[in-house]
């Protein structure tokens, strides 16, 4: 019976942006009470498909099939009324609602008549959910209170109060430590014994074989093939997810590597980042990786000036530093990638020559008056010389593809005088062909001489490119490793491992 | 905006280690602050002037207080949802203007149909208002500056530019507002109504509850499939109807009609809302917080008078006070994030 | 076809320049110049258009700072305030034996004054809002002025002060070519400076434009700052075009001109419009309003006109928006 045997069918899913095509003729089959991994890299188009099943995104072309029979949700109640939930990758909550009510928002329990909100009920049920999921803190405490683990078991306890027959986690771990995780996977687990059906996205291998029997990756927004997690190998899921073999896709060269740039001594931020001490050298390529949320962003924007940090010190170029903006950490020559392009690195209504030449309004203006055929010019040249794929200077950013659009951010860090560059996910949501033009540039770059931070979380490109490695966990760094050194066991390791305390895990080279 | 405000958000917690705990304690302890303060005013303006603390000027602010609270009320509802409603000062001249003039042409009709007119032509504007924040996505601001002109133009048109004074209300329309239920002024009797019915509804409704769901993350609302658009409709309606009852009121109590009545009573409203410790960027505001907002501000206006200061200082204090309550609320948040980033173990 | 070359021309199509927003309003003003002659058949006489004009450029100096606040994405509501507190501060400086020069002088410190404390304020508290900022301020600025002066006039201006709002030079009203200056030197600053270039930038997208090195706060101060510079200036001419001042001089300016802003096409999201839209919509506001005072509309009718006026054009681009969405789908 072609019923039973799925409880969720796509097919042939399409989703179009303005300009992008997020989802591409995507395929996926889920079985009663299995936990299926989907894997892809980021931007392969994981988080676009969770939103089309729960009906936020309606696709351009496809049919979804629950049961065996054909739905096609206009609204995210529909979803939820067919038993669908989801636990967003960045946790989607009302800080200043209760946790109860973030549990039952949207199916709060009511009296029939009157209509009145049956606090106590959801109370009490709300504290029953939390102590199967072994959370220690109050129903009634305030959402904003929370940490982001205590944040996902209430998320998960929401999926849980519908009676979710589906539940998607999008990337769960990706903020978690050890400990955290484990305690994610026996919930995981229970749940799936429990009668429910799980979509587990993660870009994590441990996670997949710790929980799934089934495998789907998508690359570049397109179906790549589904396989039984014992069925394939190691080797093969990564082309699979990244599409060639990784010793292909790293133009990893020997740099020179010259004197120091910069040193940071005992760096803090209360609330963020304690005691981060590291150096980089000339033509080096220093990874800095770790848990998302383990503090990565937050020092490279002090570096960058963006906000302050309140202990330590920086040295760049023998001199101890203190750059108030982003504009002073240019001037004396640190440049930044941000993490979020769209957001931080482009003016997407823009066409990319303004882009390009914002940082350096200065270098084509007299006294302030803009001169346009400079501007032009330059936008041109650097356009070109980066590799952008478009027809005009005028081409509006936001028309772009993601590889092309960080190609236009990587030709805005060239306008100035720069001798430190800082990464942050340089590869984030970028296809295969460009990521090994980005690779390529980097390592001109480092060739060049640029002393060059790479923030990632992806594994392979941070084994692939650097020179050394700066992991952190919870705001600290708990090992430096070389080259030599360099495993994604030692790394994952070193930025999930909670059992041993933070300053014990230093090793390799030291700062 | 949006942006630069997560931005910023990551910034704030520095330069403000000494304001920390002592901010966080403010937001624990804000009803109590308030009450306290008014105790002290009342004091303080009793030693200069006695007749202040007397029974009469106590009822005489009590029902003053009472038309303000209830448009705080719907106020504190748009602020929950991230709005501002400049228009409600013109929506209650008009609603209370066209009860007027149809009490002055009807003399016999039931007071409580005279209040339905204004309750109705309220709604009536808050629906426009709503229609346009909501549907056609205009900025709050924008679109209640504009419809504040339109409504108090609309009540110089009604009318012709004339009054509608005393003598052309009949007892019964002037007893709305000045008759009392055993020795309870109505004014006071509906404040606590509606005060009443707004508890029930933000506590223990759904909608209610949605209203600071919304004001608190509107992207999650999305997702988790609440109606937005109908409930930010629902509230400028809610704020246009009190308006409309508020209308109504004024103009029974001060028993005349005019083209500039209530004109800039928007700001007294919104400022015993921030008073009251509703945060203007959304999803934050108790109604115990904004009574006491509303009564603060009522002593104040009553008071300043009897301790001779000029009546022309009353739009200096007023704005003062906005602004000296929303940096304090900015202050408070700014403590309590702090707070939560120390205790965070690094 | 060889896709390293990128071409730095911009293609001008002529479909593309006519599908303007200005164009829009040159048609429009082109109507209320027909409407307006057939009403009165001296409306078109030189003297009478230069009169019409003197009558509401007062408020015109206003609108050119607020293009640049409003495509910041702000919103700024206290400028009517600035206008009142300058300007009493001027007359009542005058009549305790100020010289009126040096009280003209301190009268567009003032209004600097007040418009870099909006500014400062806005950003040391991003969380406010300039709404919520402006707003204060805006009771707190014209409170001032009330207890200053009260419910009373003042005036009796030495007479070249009234040269300002009345004067002729060569037979152009000096008011107008003090606006043709300042709407050139704005004009270029928007379109032709670095500065302007930063503003659309934060317009668009303030983050971005901070991590390209841009000043946002700076800049967002000297935004803030001009515009009560540009508001005492309004003062000037307005209180001489009175003849005296009092605190509730002004009222409603906000209004007025936040809709000559959006209806110039500058959109209240921030980053986009020019300012000869902006321009446009001052004469075609202006000239209506000369229109309707042609036929007896009355004041309060006039409200009502300027406040619908303000919602359609601000309507307008989200529904063209929202049918633009609805048609892809």
């Amino acid at each position: 019976m072609a019923e039973a045997e799925y409880v969720l069918e796509l097919r042939g899913i399409t989703k179009i942006f303005p300009g992008v095509k997020a989802l591409d003729d995507v395929y996926f089959k889920l079985k009663p009470g299995e936990i299926h991994a989907l894997m892809g890299e980021n931007g392969a188009g994981k988080s676009t498909f969770i939103k089309v099943i729960t009906g936020v995104h309606a696709p351009e072309e496809g049919d979804m099939f629950l049961n065996g029979r054909k739905v096609s949700f206009k609204h995210p109640t529909d979803a939820q009324k067919a038993g669908i939930a989801a636990i967003y990758q960045h946790v989607t909550n009302y800080p200043d609602l209760s946790v109860t009510e973030n549990i039952f928002m949207g199916h709060e329990k009511i009296q029939k008549g009157t209509r009145r909100i049956r606090w106590k009920e959801m109370h009490e049920e709300a504290g029953r959910l939390l102590k199967e999921l072994g959370a220690g803190f109050s129903p009634k405490t305030l959402m904003g209170a929370l940490s982001v683990a205590e944040q996902q078991i209430v998320e998960i306890a929401k999926a849980l109060s519908v009676n979710a027959k589906i539940i998607i986690m999008d990337e769960p771990t990706a903020a978690l430590t050890k400990n955290e995780s484990e305690e994610l996977y026996r919930i995981t687990e229970r749940l799936r014994d429990n009668g429910a059906s799980i979509i587990f996205i993660s870009h994590r291998f441990e996670d997949m074989y710790r929980l799934a029997s089934k495998v789907t990756v998508f690359r570049d927004s397109k179906y790549i093939g589904t396989w039984d997690v014992d069925e394939i190998s190691n080797p093969d899921l990564i082309v699979a997810m990244v599409g060639r073999e990784i010793s292909q896709l790293f133009p990893k060269t020997e740099a020179k590597i010259g004197e120091e740039l910069l040193r940071l001594e005992g760096l803090g931020k209360t609330g963020y980042f304690a005691d981060v001490s590291f150096s980089l050298r000339r033509g080096e390529i220093l990874g800095l990786t770790g848990l998302v949320g383990a503090g990565r962003t937050e020092v490279c924007e002090t570096l960058f000036g963006v906000s302050k940090h309140d202990k330590g010190t920086i040295v760049f170029k023998g001199q101890e530093l203190k750059v108030k903006s982003p504009k002073e950490a240019m001037k004396v020559g640190i440049g930044y990638l941000p993490e979020d392009r769209q957001k931080q690195g482009l003016v997407l209504q823009w066409g990319i020559g303004r882009n390009i030449t914002l940082p350096a309004l200065k270098r084509f203006s007299n006294k302030g008056m803009l001169n346009n055929r400079k501007e032009l010019d330059l936008a041109k040249q650097l356009a070109e010389k980066v590799g952008v794929k478009a027809k005009s200077v005028f081409t509006l950013a936001s028309a772009l593809s993601g590889g092309n659009q960080q190609k236009v951010v990587f030709a805005k860090l060239l306008t100035g005088d720069l001798d430190v560059l800082i990464l942050d996910e340089p590869t984030k949501g970028v296809d295969v062909g460009a990521k090994s033009a980005i690779y390529e540039m980097i390592s001109d770059l480092a060739n060049a001489g640029y002393g060059i931070i790479m923030v990632s979380s992806e594994m392979p490109e941070i084994i692939g490119m650097c020179d050394r490695v700066a992991v952190m966990r919870e705001g600290r760094i708990t090992a430096i490793l070389d080259r030599e050194g360099l495993t994604q066991e030692a790394i994952l390791a070193a930025s999930m491992d909670d059992s041993a305390p933070a300053t014990d895990g230093k090793r390799g080279a030291g700062a | 905006m949006k942006q630069a405000a997560t931005n910023s958000a990551a910034l704030q917690g520095a330069g403000h280690d000494k304001s920390g705990s002592l901010s966080a304690n403010i937001a624990k302890f804000r009803e109590l602050g308030l009450l306290l303060f008014i105790v002290i005013l009342s004091v303080g303006v009793q030693l200069r002037n006695p007749s202040f603390l007397t029974w009469e000027n106590i009822s005489d602010i009590a029902t003053n207080t009472a038309i303000l609270s209830i448009l705080a009320v719907g106020m504190m509802l748009v602020i929950i949802t991230r709005g501002i409603d400049l228009s409600i000062g013109a929506t209650l001249a008009l609603s209370g203007m066209v009860s007027a003039l149809t009490v002055s042409q009807y003399p016999d009709l039931h007071p409580l149909l005279a209040v339905g007119v204004g309750v109705g032509v309220g709604l009536v504007c808050g629906v426009v208002i709503g229609f346009l924040v909501s549907w056609i996505n205009i900025l709050p601001i924008i679109a209640t500056l504009g419809m504040m002109n339109v409504f108090r133009g609309l009540t110089f048109e009604t009318s012709g530019g004339k009054w509608v004074s005393a003598h052309q209300m009949p007892e019964s329309f002037k007893a709305i507002a000045t008759g009392s239920v055993f020795g309870i002024n109505n004014l006071i009797l509906i404040a606590i109504a509606i005060y009443i019915v707004a508890y029930y509804f933000v506590s223990h409704t759904r909608t209610g509850r949605r209203v600071y769901a919304i004001g608190s993350n509107p992207e999650s609302a999305e997702i988790s499939g609440i109606r937005t658009g109908r409930i930010l409709w629902l509230v400028y309606s809610i704020m246009g109807g009190l308006s409309g009852l508020a209308g109504v009121l004024w103009v029974s109590k001060f028993a005349s009609a005019q083209g500039d009545t209530a004109s800039g009573y928007e700001l007294s409203v919104i400022a015993a809302c921030v008073l009251g410790g509703v945060s203007i960027a959304g999803g934050v505001g108790k109604l115990s917080g904004v009574i006491l907002g509303a009564v603060l501000l009522g002593i104040l206006n009553n008071a300043l008078p009897m301790i001779n200061v000029s009546p022309f200082w009353q739009n200096f204090i007023q704005g003062s006070i906005i602004l000296i309550a929303v940096l304090v609320n900015a202050l408070v948040k700014r403590g309590i994030d702090r707070n939560n980033l120390m205790r965070r173990k690094i | 076809m060889e896709q390293r070359l990128i071409a730095n021309k911009k293609e001008l199509t002529l479909k593309g320049f006519f599908l303007q927003w200005e164009w829009l309003l040159v048609l429009l003003l082109i109507g209320v110049f027909v409407m307006n002659s057939n009403l009165s058949e001296y409306f078109l006489d030189s003297a009478n258009l230069r009169d019409a004009t003197m009558g509401f450029l007062d408020k015109a100096f206003i609108v050119l700072p607020m293009v640049f606040i409003i495509l910041l994405g702000d919103i700024d509501i206290s400028v009517a305030s600035i206008v009142a507190l300058s300007s009493v501060i001027m007359a009542d400086l005058y009549n305790h034996g100020v010289p009126m020069e040096l009280a003209v002088i301190i009268c567009l410190a003032i209004g600097t004054i007040c418009g870099w404390v909006n500014g400062l304020l806005i950003v040391k508290y991003k969380e406010l809002s300039a709404v919520i900022v402006t707003l204060a301020t805006m009771i707190i600025y014209r409170g001032i002025a009330y207890i200053l002066l009260e419910d009373q006039a003042s005036g009796k201006f030495p007479s070249w002060f009234k040269f300002l709002g009345w004067g002729y030079v060569g037979g152009i009203p000096f008011i107008l070519i003090a606006f043709v200056f300042f709407a050139v030197v704005f004009w270029i600053l928007l379109h032709k400076t670095t500065f302007g270039r930063m503003v659309y930038a934060m317009g668009n997208n303030a983050t971005a434009a901070r991590f390209s090195g841009i000043q946002v706060d700076k800049i967002k101060i000297i935004v803030f700052t001009l515009a009560g510079l540009m508001s005492a200036i309004t003062a000037l001419f307005l209180t001489s075009r009175m003849g005296s001042t009092r605190p509730n001089i002004a009222m409603g300016y906000e209004l007025e001109v936040i809709a000559m802003v959006v209806l110039g096409g500058v959109s209240t999201a921030g980053g986009k419009g020019r300012m000869i839209g902006a321009i446009l919509a001052v004469f075609l506001i202006g000239f209506l309003r000369y229109g309707l005072g042609l036929v007896n509309v009355s004041a309060q009718m006039l409200l009502i006109i300027m406040g619908v006026l303000l919602i359609v054009s601000v309507a307008i681009p989200q529904l063209k928006q929202r049918f633009a969405y609805a048609r892809r789908k």
